[in-house]
This record gives structure tokens, sequence and C-alpha cells, in this order.
């Protein structure tokens, strides 16, 4: 961490301007040295200053330069920011530039590791950057801008502190066991005290669940037997919405067709192959495979015609979603209705009219409770590390529990609660853990 | 000429001394009053939550603590006995006149050992190695090693209210110029502050206005080697009364008057082992404290009141005294007093407790800011050893902290330092479970073979000892209970509930409710107490057991990250500066022990780790 490093930190497209950062001690100094305008190592920290890159007596771009001096920095160290205005090819020639001016070009994730290893964020906060730098909706930079600035580890330092003051107890009637001062924890009395750590995790895990779907959105497959009008359905759902459609993979092996932006949460629909082409899902692969697709959803659209009576097909279909997360849409209203059908969760509409759509949004929303997402307060925990360690810390104060019913003594028990408290550490980063540093840091993308 | 001098004659000292003669070396051990040999000048009492196993594990370790305790208490108990087997630890109130005068006897008795009275004034020093001592006489007398067990002599201060009288214990001649010696040599000196409660005259106590407190009426020893040599019934009875509003009164309206709160003392007291005046001052709401009545001796009639430390003057301790219910009349013997004394920074020793600035010279007990009679005595132990093998150019012994207390305590100390007296509390250990009363032996007493302070015989018998654990495990692994009429009656006989299906005895006695003793209905265990207990509960209690070697695993492996000795702190950059101090002062050896000092958080560590990796690739 002794050398200067640099990075463009801008998502790397067309746009107006990229930002390059550079980080260290030398970072004021040798950017200095080929900026043309005043000298920056004069100037106040936290200004920004107009002038040209040069190189060779040559101006390369037209910049604006934003010197931040340590330790009010995001890594702590000074950082320069350059604001270049001249498209990719021009910012890459600086980047360029930077390093033959002996600058290291930044490794993946570097500056948070700087930020962490400086001291200026916590291991969640780091984890946090992550996400923010990932994220797509508006709800999910909301999420990590939330987890970057604490929140999320104030969340787990309280019920630390709640562990930590039943432990404080606990020590208390062990070492001075003669002396009435503090209350006694027993068999007796213990459950309470863990069941109320118990609840504040369990309410952490269920945000983190929320945590979760906005951050991997919900996964929606459009399923039914031929010609009932899967395809119009979906691209009437995209459509609408201009939903840019990428062929990008997911996170599992399916393939994305399309994604909707519904109140700041994705919904990703899956399975494209069959569907768009109008070669059906059912008939190419069967309603076995089928199975596959839609157990691997969060939500199934089944599609049925209002204008056909329920067929084999359909009934086949019925049953093998029984028991998951679905919405009926009973296309083509517009026709006369010969279908007897009726379930919960049914929508009617039909995609030629775009009837029905909103109400099929509207239901998406009622099951998921996204209208309570959006207005919730969003310091909820969504990494997969945090969730994990919170399981593992209910883990042990269940184990507490189950110990409390076998009538193991307190002083034992306590190991357990310990246990529980010494995982929560990790996710604030207060319990050392070596490895774990590496792992995290390995999966940061480049530059920031 | 002698190998080794022990200054101080406190439990430290005897100690140290012991463990030095009996490893060979010709010790000498220096005190400025041969009566005060193994002194207790504040509590009757040896052992207590913690202390008690320290006493065992000096046992194990072969020191003489336990042995001393065993012959010359006049009541003992198992405390937290309804708890789990790891919190449990011996107490037992210690005749303050027997106590000393057999551990003198057990000094005398001991070969290589000799007695001078002296008061030590300055140190020897040459190279920045100790060469001997220096008497308040002139005297000079030299030797390989010294160690340090000064106690609270070093510019000793007796408070009581505003007046202030330099002096030891008892007014004894303090030490006036060893500290400031000390301090010309390099060393750091600390002020720090304890404090004992007054003493009642026996006739004046009207004893039937108070709680009884017997001691336990099941026989227990500190040592593994000997008997129980007292009866059951012939124990004395200790007395239990408390605070009332009116004390609460008395002590509220002087409070200026104390010397603690009237601004008197500048030394740094103990948060556990609070006076009187600061229960009162930080607990406000409560309306009365417990203390304790407890006899000092059975040759003359003085009695302790336990949890009445103060340092008010003596007209306002009349008054308090008398406020207490069955107190009303008493006679005050001694008043209470806090006393301050020098003390060095700990953090200016090495794990083998010898001193980072001057070779050879080792300190033990008080002087290291430690409080308590049990924590003196155990660093005494392991300063004699270890002066021993510095003398021999052996490795040191130093114990872990997943093999014993003696291990936290050291650790903390040199690690953590510490700010006020410290004592030895189970909670400063995280593998209590693994540090119990009784496996103590089991634990500790190899080491102690290995280190030549637990002769062969001993040692066998822990070998036998070891053996008849695994034999009776295997045993119980490979006996079964069938569930015929007459194992049912067994279990409905003792209230138990009747087992649904077969199992081994092994199995069985994981049960909660279910005892060895009710194990012994099914097969004959002919083995001691002692024995059947360990059995129980290393099969009882498996699974935790289990859990803590998987914690000391994980730390283990951070012990073993070894910091290069000749590591340079300024080199790594971006440590905090109070990391980068601490870490300059203290030169931890290893990232275990970086990770235990106090104000260098994980990003430290991560950079120091980082560091070592691109240096020296470790």
């Amino acid at each position: 961490m002794d050398d200067t490093i640099c990075a463009i930190s801008t998502a790397q497209g067309i746009g107006a301007i990229s930002i390059i950062r550079v980080s260290g001690k030398d970072a004021i100094s040798k950017v200095s040295k080929i900026f043309d305008g005043k000298n920056l190592s004069d100037v106040p920290t936290h200004t920004i200053h107009y002038g040209h890159i040069i190189k060779d007596n040559e101006i390369i771009d037209e910049v604006l330069i934003s010197v931040m001096k340590a330790p009010k920095t995001y890594t702590k160290e000074d950082i320069v920011e350059i604001n270049t205005h001249g498209g990719i090819s021009t910012t890459k020639k600086v980047l360029e530039i930077l390093l033959e001016n002996g600058i290291r070009k930044a490794e993946p994730g570097e500056f948070t590791k700087r930020a962490f290893l400086n001291g200026r964020i916590d291991l969640s906060e780091a984890e946090a950057v992550e996400n923010l730098i990932k994220s797509e909706t508006d709800l999910e930079r909301k999420l990590a801008l939330n987890q970057m600035s604490g929140k999320v580890s104030e969340k787990i330092k309280k019920v630390r502190d709640l562990i930590m003051e039943l432990l404080a107890n606990i020590e208390v009637n062990i070492d001075f066991p003669e002396y009435e001062d503090a209350l006694v924890i027993t068999l007796n009395n213990l459950p309470i005290k863990l069941n109320e750590i118990k609840q504040e995790l369990t309410k952490l895990l269920n945000e983190a669940k929320i945590g979760k779907l906005i951050e991997n959105g919900i996964k929606v497959a459009i399923v039914g037997r031929p010609n009932v009008g899967k395809s119009s359905l979906l691209n009437a759902l995209l459509g609408e919405n201009k939903a840019i459609v990428t062929n990008i993979a997911g996170t599992t092996r399916d393939i994305i067709e399309g994604e909707l932006d519904l109140k700041g949460i994705r919904l990703k629909f899956i399975d494209t192959a069959g569907i768009r082409k109008t070669t059906d899902i059912v008939e190419k692969l069967g309603v076995d495979k089928t199975l596959n697709v839609i157990e691997n959803s969060n939500l199934i659209i089944h599609v049925l015609n209002n204008n056909e009576e329920l067929t084999k097909e359909d009934k086949d279909i019925m049953s093998k979603i029984e028991n998951l997360n679905y919405i009926t849409f009973i296309n083509k209203d517009d026709l006369p209705t010969k279908i007897n059908y009726n379930s919960k969760n049914v929508i009617k509409g039909n995609t030629k009219l775009a009837n029905g759509l909103d109400s099929l949004k509207n239901k998406i929303i009622e099951l998921f409770e996204l209208e309570k997402i959006s207005t919730n307060n969003l310091e909820i925990v969504s990494s997969a590390r945090i969730i994990a360690l919170i399981k593992e810390a209910l883990v042990s104060i269940d184990n507490a529990l189950n110990n409390v019913s076998e009538k193991i003594p307190v002083d034992m028990i306590s190991i357990d609660i310990k246990k529980a408290w010494d995982l929560l550490g990790e996710i604030t980063g207060e319990t050392y853990q070596e490895e774990l540093l590496n792992t995290l840091f390995s999966k940061f993308c480049l530059g920031k | 000429m002698y190998d080794l001098i022990v200054v101080g004659g406190g439990h430290a000292g005897c100690e140290a001394s012991h463990a030095g003669a009996i490893l060979g070396l010709k010790t000498a051990l220096v005190t400025s009053n041969i009566k005060n040999i193994a002194d207790m000048p504040c509590n009757p009492s040896i052992g207590g939550t913690a202390k008690g196993i320290i006493v065992r594990e000096i046992d194990a370790l072969g020191g003489l603590m336990g042995i001393i305790a065993d012959k010359s208490h006049f009541q003992i108990k198992m405390l937290n006995n309804g708890k789990g087997p790891a919190v449990r630890s011996l107490r037992a109130q210690a005749d303050k006149i027997t106590y000393p005068k057999n551990m003198l006897k057990a000094l005398n008795d001991t070969p290589n050992l000799t007695i001078i009275t002296g008061m030590v004034e300055d140190l020897m020093i040459e190279n920045n190695t100790v060469k001997g001592i220096i008497l308040s006489t002139g005297e000079k007398i030299s030797s390989k090693a010294v160690i340090l067990t000064t106690g609270t002599y070093l510019k000793g201060n007796i408070l009581i209210g505003s007046e202030n009288t330099p002096g030891g214990p008892h007014g004894e001649a303090r030490s006036n110029y060893l500290s400031d010696n000390l301090k010309k040599y390099g060393l750091s000196i600390v002020r720090l502050k304890t404090g004992t409660p007054p003493r009642i005259k026996k006739d004046s106590i009207d004893f039937s206005k108070m709680q009884v407190e017997r001691g336990d009426d099941k026989y227990y020893t500190f040592s593994f080697d000997t008997e129980p040599l007292y009866k059951i019934n012939d124990q004395q009875k200790c007395y239990l009364i408390y605070t009332n509003e009116n004390t609460h009164n008395i002590i509220k309206s002087n409070l200026d008057k104390s010397a603690m709160y009237g601004g008197y003392v500048t030394g740094v007291g103990p948060r556990y082992c609070p006076s009187i005046e600061d229960k009162i001052v930080r607990f406000h709401d409560k309306e009365r404290h417990q203390l304790f009545l407890e006899p000092e001796s059975l040759y003359y009639d003085e009695w302790y009141l336990q949890g009445f430390s103060t340092s008010m003057p003596r007209d306002i301790q009349e008054k308090m005294v008398h406020s207490l219910n069955g107190l009303e009349n008493a006679l005050i013997t001694k008043y209470a007093y806090a006393i301050e004394y020098d003390a060095i920074d700990p953090l200016q020793m090495k794990p083998s407790l010898e001193n980072k600035i001057i070779e050879n010279l080792f300190t033990a007990g008080q002087i290291n800011g430690t409080s308590g009679y049990e924590e003196a005595a155990a660093q005494g132990l392991i300063a004699g050893i270890n002066a021993h093998h510095k003398i021999k150019g052996i490795d040191p012994l130093i114990l872990k902290r997943n093999e014993a207390y003696i291990g936290v305590l050291i650790d903390d100390l040199v690690t953590k330092g510490t700010k006020e007296p410290y004592r030895m509390l189970t909670s400063r250990a995280e593998f209590r479970l693994l540090l119990r009363h009784d496996n103590a032996d089991i634990r500790l007493r190899e080491i102690g073979y290995k280190h030549g302070t637990i002769d062969k015989l001993r040692y066998e018998k822990l070998q036998e000892k070891i053996s008849n654990i695994n034999n009776i495990k295997n045993v119980l692994l490979n006996t079964n209970i069938h569930l015929n009429k007459e194992t049912k009656d067994k279990f409905i006989n003792a209230n138990l509930e009747v087992p649904t299906r077969s199992m081994s005895l092994y199995l069985l006695l994981k049960r909660p409710e279910i005892t060895i003793d009710f194990i012994k209905k099914f097969i004959p265990l002919d083995y001691s107490l002692d024995i059947l207990e360990e059995v129980e509960t290393e099969i009882k209690y498996e699974g935790y057991i289990a859990k803590a070697y998987q914690e000391v695993e994980k730390m283990l492996k951070l012990e073993e990250k070894l910091i290069p000795e000749d590591i340079n702190y300024e080199d790594v950059l971006n440590l905090a500066s109070e990391a980068r101090q601490k870490l300059e002062k203290i030169r931890p050896k290893s990232i275990g022990q970086a990770a235990r000092i106090s104000g260098v958080n994980p990003s430290d560590l991560s950079i120091l780790s980082v560091y070592l990796k691109k240096k020296y690739h470790k």
C-alpha cells in the first residue's frame, strides 16, 4: 500500500465524461506533472480545477481535476480524480500517461481494499460497495448505499450488544457467586433472553430476504399450452415499458428473456427460446422438462385461453404448479367465455388490447409486498455472506435454547451464545479473519 | 554468590524461591522481616472463583500454595457448585497464623534455600544485566538472576481519610529507593492502589443477628497429593450481614473525607473490589450491600469485615461499622485503609516474566500490577522456573491460554498490560471449559515433570489416573443396559425416566439427569471420587469440550503466524498510530498475540499480515 494506484472509475461505455481515480501518496505530485493548469500541490483540499492533460507539450484532453487530500477521502489517502471529456479512447490515453509516470494500475477492488485497510470502512460496508457498483435499479442503489453508510453494521451491533449484555450477566454470576448484585441467569429465565435475541436475528433475516429480492430480482416463468398467447403477453409486458431486451446469462443457467422494473424490483422473465420463437416450450421440451424452469423461478404466470374449455394439458400444468407461487392469466377476454375456471390469483384480460396488464402487475406487487419495500427504510442486509453468518448465529442461539431444555449448565450454554456474538462480529469485521478478506476482495470489480 | 536472589517473602516470593531451589539453584530469599513470610495482609482466604483453579494449577506444577492451604484452613467451600464443572472453584478460610507458619516451615525444609533479612534498595547492574542486589546497609549480594516480588512495599503509602503514612501493610517499613532506582534503569513505574476493610474484635460482635455461612459438608483438598486434614464438623462459621440506609447516609454525608473521594489518592484502584464508598456512589439505587464477617485466625480474636473496604477517617469508620446490624457495639481493632504503591508496567516483561530492559531480572506478583495471593503465587512459581531456565540456557516455560489460567494471566499482563490491579476472573479465559478445577493435574503435571518441578512419583501417579479414566470410559462404552424389570426398577426407584431403548452406559451418562453415582448401580466402579467425577464431566460435556478444542485450533493457527523479532514497525505503512505504538512497545510474538492487544484493530492486523506476506513470504 505504499505505491500510488489509478483506474477508470466510471462505467466503460459511451458517455460524456469519464473519471480516472488516482490514490496514494504520490497522487497529487504525479498528476500535477502532466497537468497544465494550477500547481495541484498548492491547492486546498477538496477543490476542483480546470486545465489540460499534456504529453510532450501536446494537449491530450481538456479536464477538470478534483484534489482531495488525506485523510478525508475514500481511501484515507491523497486522491486525485480526473474528469476527462474526450470519450473512451482519450480516457484510456490519459490512463496510459499516468501508468508511464509510475502510477500502478489498480487491481479489482483495490480502492475499496485500501479504504478498508486504512480503517475508513468496515467489512460490511466494503461489501456494499461491490453491490453498489453492480446495482441497476434505484432501489438497489439505495440498499447498497445504506449498507455502505454503516446502517446495517449498526443494526448488527445492536443485536451484538444485546448478546453481550446477557453474556456479561452470566459472567458476573460465575465470578461473584455469593453476591446478589446482578440478576441470576438460570435455566428458567435464560430462554426469555435467548428468544429476544432470536427475534432480533430473525427480523434481520427476514429483511435480508427482501434484500435478496432487491438484489437478485424476481424470476418469472410464463407457462401455458400452445397458442394461448404467452409470447404476446411477454411482448405486451416488455413492450409497454420499452424494457431493454438482452440475452445475458442470469445467475443460474437460465436465459433471461427480458427485464421489467416493477417498483424498483427487477422482474426477470426466464426461458426465452420457447416462448419467443413461437416454438412452444411445452411442445418442445414436454411438461416434465418445463418443470425445471418452473421450479427455478420465483413466480409463474400460467396463461389460459378464455375462449376454450380447459384441456388436459392445462390441467397437467396446473397440477405441476399447484404448490408454487403462481398467477393465472386468462387471455382473450374479448372473445366469448367458454372456460370454466376459478382459483386464487386469477387475472382476466387480453394482450391484443393490452387489457388486464396493470391488474397483473398489481397482483405481482401484492404477492411480493413490493409496495412495502419501496416505502420501507432500506436498512436491509443483502449480501449472501452476511445472510449466511446471521443464519449461523441463529443456529447457535437455537443450540443454546435446545441445551436449556437439555438442562445443560448456564455457564456452558454461554459458549453457544458467545459463538453467536463472534459470528456477528465477523459481519462487521470486529472478529479477525484473514481468509475472509482474501475471498472478499477478489470479488470486487475493477477500479472501485 | 547465589544463583538466584528472590526479593520479598510474600506469596510470589515463596513460590519463586522454592521453585528455584528445588530445581537446584543456590537460592536466597531476602525479606525485610522474616515474620512476614507468606503474610496475608488482606482477606483471610485462599482461592475463590478462578483463583481456586489457579491454586490447583500451582499444585499441579509443583508449587506450595495448595499443600500449605490444605494444612492451614478452618473452612472450605466449592463455589459455583450448582453450576457447570468448568466454573467450580475452591475457597478456603485460611488461618492467618497457621498459613505463614506452615509456609515458613516448608521453605526452611527446602534444600538450597537460605532466608536473609534485609531491605533491598538497589540492584547491581552491568551491561543491562542484573548481577545482584544492594541492601539498605550498603551490603552487596551477587547472583546470576534476581526475582523482584516486592508486593505493595515499593514506596507504600497507607491512607486513612486525609492521613497519609509511608509504610507497607501493618505499618511495616517500606522500600523507599528501589522503585526510583528501577526508573533510573529505564523501567516505567505506575502507581496502583488497593484497600482493606476494618477488623472487629470477636467479643464485641452480636452473631445472633447474623446469617450463618458454613463450609461444605463434603471433603475437598487443593492439592492433588494431600488427604483432607480437617473434620467437616470442626469447620468455623462465617456470617453474612447487610448494609442499611443508615450506613449509606453516613457514607454519603462524609464522602469528601475519604482518601479516595477527598482527592488524596493518586493510584488506580481495582473496579472488581471497590471500596464501600465506591459501591454506594456507583450503585446508588441499591438499598443494601452484602458483607461477610470472617474469622482471621483461631489464635487471635479479630474478624475480617469483607466488602467493607474504605479509606474514611477513623471516626467515620466507627459510625459506619456501628450502623450495621449486630455490630452496634463493635470494637474496631484495626481500621480500614487504602494503600498506594509502585508497580512496573507489565508490558515491559517478556512472557517468561523476564524484564525486557534488564536481562536476568524477573518480576512477579503485585509489582507486575496484579492483585491477590493466588495470582502472585502463580507468577512467582513461573518466574522461579524461568529464572532457572535462563541461567541454564533452557527455553522458558510459557503456558498457553488453552492450558492454564496461569497462561491467561501472564499473556494478559504482557499483551494487554493493566491499568488497575489485575484479578483473575473466569471470564478472562476464553477456554474455561478446558481449564477446570478437576483436570488441572491432567493439564499441567506432565509439563511440570518436563520442566523439573514434578518428581517421577507424582508423574506416575498422574499416568495411573489417566489410564484409569480411559479404562472406565471404555467399560462404559462397552456395557449396555437391557430394559428388563430389574433395570426399569432402578430408574423408577431413583425417580428417573425409564429409557425407551437399550443403550450403553456411556450414552446413558450423557443424559442430564444421570449421575455417575447412578451408573454405579449397573456396574461396580471402584475408583476414587475425583476420577469418577472427571469421567462424568468428560462424557457429559463431550460435545462442548469438542467445540472448545475447535476454537483452540483456530487460536493456535494465529499463534503460529510468527512475527519476526527484528520487525521494524516503522516500515509497516498505514498502521494506525495507536496500533503502531502498541506493537512497537509490546512486540508480540505472533499475529495471534497481536490480535489480543487493545487498540490493534482487525484492519491493522490485515495490514500487518499483508506486510509479513510481502516481506517475509509468511
